[in-house]
């Protein structure tokens, strides 16, 4: 297998400071748009009185939910504006108009909202009780995800040993650099929208829904992305929205730029779970039953919780063959910000406890984790907790690979050894995975990519996949090559313009490289088979009997014969045919069976396996990753440098989900809306990352490869709170494990292992 | 509001500019003198994504006011490229993949820059230090500090 790396062409730009992002498009006359927030959690919205913010020098206008002319949300979901009552602090509530931002700013201080208080509830336990404040319809459930398999109590009966644990994981935010903007343009019949974000396609159905108007006269045009992470998605379109009601209000360009503290209490954050965890195996290790019960922190609107919830309810048990299994994902309607897709949505969190009772296991059964996780891992032909045939399994493969490079068993004598430096004690912790490909059961998983070969054998991708600065579209860059035996030196990747692409879904669900990747490789291969044709008629060969490599089109078993491409792309034009392509790519059918039996809710699955050496002071409780090593199987690495630093990122983020990152929330109010108090890894807060390639070719993905994006960052944190508690005797259940808590714990500890 | 006038260099160029007395320095390096690759990403000094080079010294220019800047010597990250050429350190960011969204990227730069100008053979330790202030979200650091690293051999 061929493996490149390729420079990504937009870094050039980047490097020079000369890439342009929303916010640095010039714009004549431009106006700016604040949004006034609620500071209730839960209220109704008796009156608003804007007088004195219209009295603001430089105000042109308020606009409240009233001035909306078409819908403001569907049911559940957060409107654009509030219209009679607000559920989070943060629900907006009125937008100020003004010729400078500074303007806007005063104004929105000078909006005067009227409430009366409903009573609030900030929990999800607290929010299923009977007479809690009800925060849509009828209840507060909001979904009710289940998977069910064997008889969990003859599975609990036939154990040797039954553990059971309850966890929580935090409310963490993405922290994408650049923060959420919009600029609207108004247009005779509709708007053109320059915002950010990872589904373009999708901001645009809020816009059209306020201003009455079709989809085609939504025209969205992606500037530079300053990162998502998941984030940028239903913000994005609320925001674009806003931007638009302003700019058709005023019939002139408007934008809005959210501060990093409006960002932090008004967009959308990665849902906390609370799970209880029960786990049944024979003394050998092998598991027979598991039973998870999750209640998921909704927010106060759906947004992205059914989906990520589904998510949680089938990957629940981890990578494992268990016999006997009873799974129940409530998401929860809470007076909080609204929880919607962070990187790996929905993995993550069970993730963290999955792979943490695995590992408590194996202390109680005396055995290596590794043994254990091995033992019960998938293998090919495997059923999945729903009983899915499982295929194109790589576990074996990641852990093999992973205990290699990271010497797991060495380090583990030498620790054992020499456990105590000083006032530090080391660890090592693993852990396991496999995750759905693709948004899965529900959703419309189809991507589209046009390629144009020009006359002079330059080449133009069109995608529909938005590029949010992951690199997805040097992945594009990278099949084209790989099919069309070109240099990448000829290929341009033209960023998503609705008006030019297909619609081909969101940024998500580390579905890019496979979706559009896929289309990419379709509208590829029919350029390649019209130039066959073309050269096989010259050479008097059929086209099967032709290769395409190193910018020539030869014949396999006679190489001399050969054409370059651009004579072929020339004569093919000369002959008046179209070097055109254009790919289409529909993920295979999935499901999921409402009452829990055997479904199959995502296409495929991809496997990984993560290890750490941790360092933990008993001083003061702060653990330092020492090392961390992660190995992916992504199928076929298209673009070797760009996966290892992809990996990279996501062990970083990981960490900060592990250690340091958490949303604090205070009566519904973030407390800690900025980086001076929501603390993500520096470049000076971890010690080496150790990235692993894996590859197993898969039978969906483009050429091979898989997603990676969300996996890199999913198994990071179990890893290192195993790694803690091999450090010290003492597990943190509650994450993130921060210095409190693990000074806290060694505390307690005193006198144990540590 | 009362007005001011600021006399700068500015990647290499004199100027004398008149700004409003309270703007701050990226405001005035941003939208009067349309240095876009500064980028705001917090606007309290926290996150490091406007870092420019004010008289030899890494600083975030959103904790700066003009008048602090004046008579200054300032370097953007569009002033690191010297006659068409990219600096080594652009070079290298490019080479070892550490700019993936970008956001951060002029940040990065100028905050390695400035600790080449004073310490040209600084040890990992260093190179760690000095970007500690700027945050990526995205390439978890490594492949930035190597780039600086390969930088530092060139």
């Amino acid at each position: 297998m061929i493996e490149k790396t390729i420079i990504r062409a937009d870094v050039f730009a980047k490097a020079t400071g000369a890439a342009m992002y929303a916010d640095d498009l010039l714009f004549d006359a431009m106006l700016y748009v604040k949004t006034v927030m609620s500071s209730k959690s839960h209220a109704e919205i008796e009156s608003i009185d804007c007088s004195e913010a219209l009295a603001v020098p430089g105000v042109v206008a308020v606009l409240t939910a009233k001035d909306v002319q078409g819908k403001l949300c569907n049911p559940t979901e957060r409107p654009i504006l509030a219209l009679d009552t607000v559920r989070y602090i943060g629900d907006g509530v009125a937008l100020v108009i003004a010729e400078s931002l500074a303007a806007a700013k005063r104004g929105m201080k000078k909006v005067k909202v009227n409430y009366l208080e409903l009573p609030a509830v900030y929990d999800t336990e607290e929010a299923l009780t009977d007479g809690a404040p009800i925060i849509h319809g009828t209840s507060n459930e909001a979904c009710h995800w289940k998977v069910r398999k064997g008889n969990l109590a003859e599975g609990f009966a036939a154990a040797d040993i039954v553990l059971e644990q309850d966890f929580t994981t935090q409310r963490v935010y993405h922290g994408h650099m650049e923060t959420e903007i919009c600029i609207a343009e108004p247009t005779p019949q509709g708007v053109n929208i320059y915002c950010p974000g990872k589904a373009p396609f999708y901001a645009r159905q809020p816009v059209a829904d306020a201003l009455n108007i079709g989809l085609n006269q939504v025209r969205a045009i992606q500037p530079v992305v300053g990162g998502s992470f998941g984030a940028k998605g239903t913000d994005a379109g609320i925001i674009a929205a806003r931007a638009a009601i302003a700019a058709k209000h005023t019939g002139r360009i408007c934008k809005i730029i959210y501060s990093r503290e409006e960002s932090m209490v008004e967009c959308t954050k990665r849902h906390p779970f609370k799970l209880r965890y029960k786990i049944g195996a024979k003394k050998d290790g092998t598991i027979t039953a598991m039973e998870i019960y999750g209640l998921v922190d909704a927010g106060a609107y759906t947004s992205e919780t059914k989906r990520t919830t589904a998510r949680s309810c089938v990957e629940a048990t981890g990578p494992y063959v268990i016999p006997n299994v009873m799974t129940d994902i409530i998401g929860v309607y809470t007076n909080t910000v609204s929880n919607d897709a962070m990187r790996g949505y929905g993995s993550p969190q069970v993730d963290a406890c999955s792979e943490q009772i695995m590992d408590e296991l194996a202390i109680k059964l005396g055995m290596d984790p590794v043994l254990l996780r091995r033992l019960n891992g998938l293998k090919e032909g495997s059923l999945s907790a729903t009983s899915q045939v499982m295929t194109g399994v790589s576990l074996d493969e990641c852990i093999d690979k992973l205990v290699e490079k990271f010497d797991w068993y060495e380090r583990k004598e030498r620790i054992a050894k020499s456990k105590k430096h000083g006032d530090k004690v080391r660890g090592l912790g693993m852990a396991c995975m496999y995750r759905g490909e693709a948004m899965g059961a529900g959703a419309i998983d189809t991507a589209g990519v046009n390629i144009h070969v020009e006359k002079d054998a330059s080449v133009k991708i069109y995608a529909g996949l938005n590029e949010v600065g992951q690199g997805g579209h040097t992945m594009l860059a990278s099949v084209a090559c790989l099919v069309l035996g070109i240099s990448d030196k000829r290929i341009s990747v033209a960023r998503v313009d609705s008006a030019y692409v297909p619609d081909s879904g969101p940024t998500v669900a580390s579905r890019g490289t496979v979706l559009a990747g896929n289309a990419c490789q379709r509208a590829a291969e029919q350029i390649k088979e019209k130039l066959a044709i073309l050269v096989a008629g010259n050479f008097k060969v059929k086209p099967e009997d032709l290769s395409f490599a190193n910018e020539k089109i030869f014949i396999t078993d006679n190489p001399e014969v050969s054409m370059s491409f651009e004579k072929a792309v020339q004569a093919c034009y000369n002959a008046g045919k179209n070097v055109y392509g254009f790919g289409w790519w529909c993920a295979p059918d999935s499901w999921m069976d409402p009452d829990g039996g055997s479904c199959e809710p995502y296409f495929s699955y991809v496997y990984g396996a993560c290890a750490t050496e941790v360092e933990v002071d008993l001083v003061t409780g702060k653990t330092e990753v020492l090392a961390f090593a992660a190995a992916h199987d992504v199928g076929h690495a298209l673009n070797v440098m760009e996966v290892e630093n992809q990996i990279c990122g996501g062990v970083s983020m990981g960490i900060g989900y592990a250690l340091t990152e958490e949303i604090l929330m205070i009566n519904g109010r973030v407390d800690n809306p900025n980086f001076r108090w929501y603390v993500t890894p520096t470049a000076v807060d971890y010690g080496e990352i150790i990235p692993i390639i894996v590859e197993k070719p898969s039978k969906f993905g483009p050429l091979g490869a898989k997603g990676l994006g969300e996996p890199a960052t999913s198994i990071v944190a179990p890893a290192i709170l195993n790694a803690i508690r091999d450090a010290i005797g003492t597990r943190i259940y509650q994450m993130p494990a921060s210095l409190e808590k693990v000074a806290t714990a060694i505390s307690a500890n005193k006198g144990g292992k540590a | 509001m009362s007005e001011i006038i600021l006399d700068m260099n500015i990647n290499g160029e004199n100027i004398s500019i008149q700004v409003p007395s309270n703007m701050r320095l990226i405001d005035i390096l941003r939208v009067k003198l349309r240095l876009t690759g500064v980028k705001e990403g917090c606007g309290e000094g926290e996150c490091g994504a406007c870092t420019i080079i004010m008289n030899g010294k890494a600083v975030n220019s959103c904790l700066v006011l003009g008048i602090q800047a004046d008579n200054a010597t300032i370097i953007t990250v569009e002033g690191l490229a010297k006659n068409g050429e990219m600096d080594i350190l652009q070079q290298k960011f490019i080479e070892y993949g550490a700019i993936q969204c970008g956001f951060c990227t002029p940040g990065m730069l100028m905050s390695a820059k400035a600790l080449l100008m004073h310490n040209p053979k600084p040890s990992k330790e260093e190179i760690r230090e000095a970007i500690a202030g700027n945050l990526c979200r995205c390439t978890g650091y490594t492949p930035i500090t190597k780039a600086i690293e390969a930088a530092v051999k060139v």
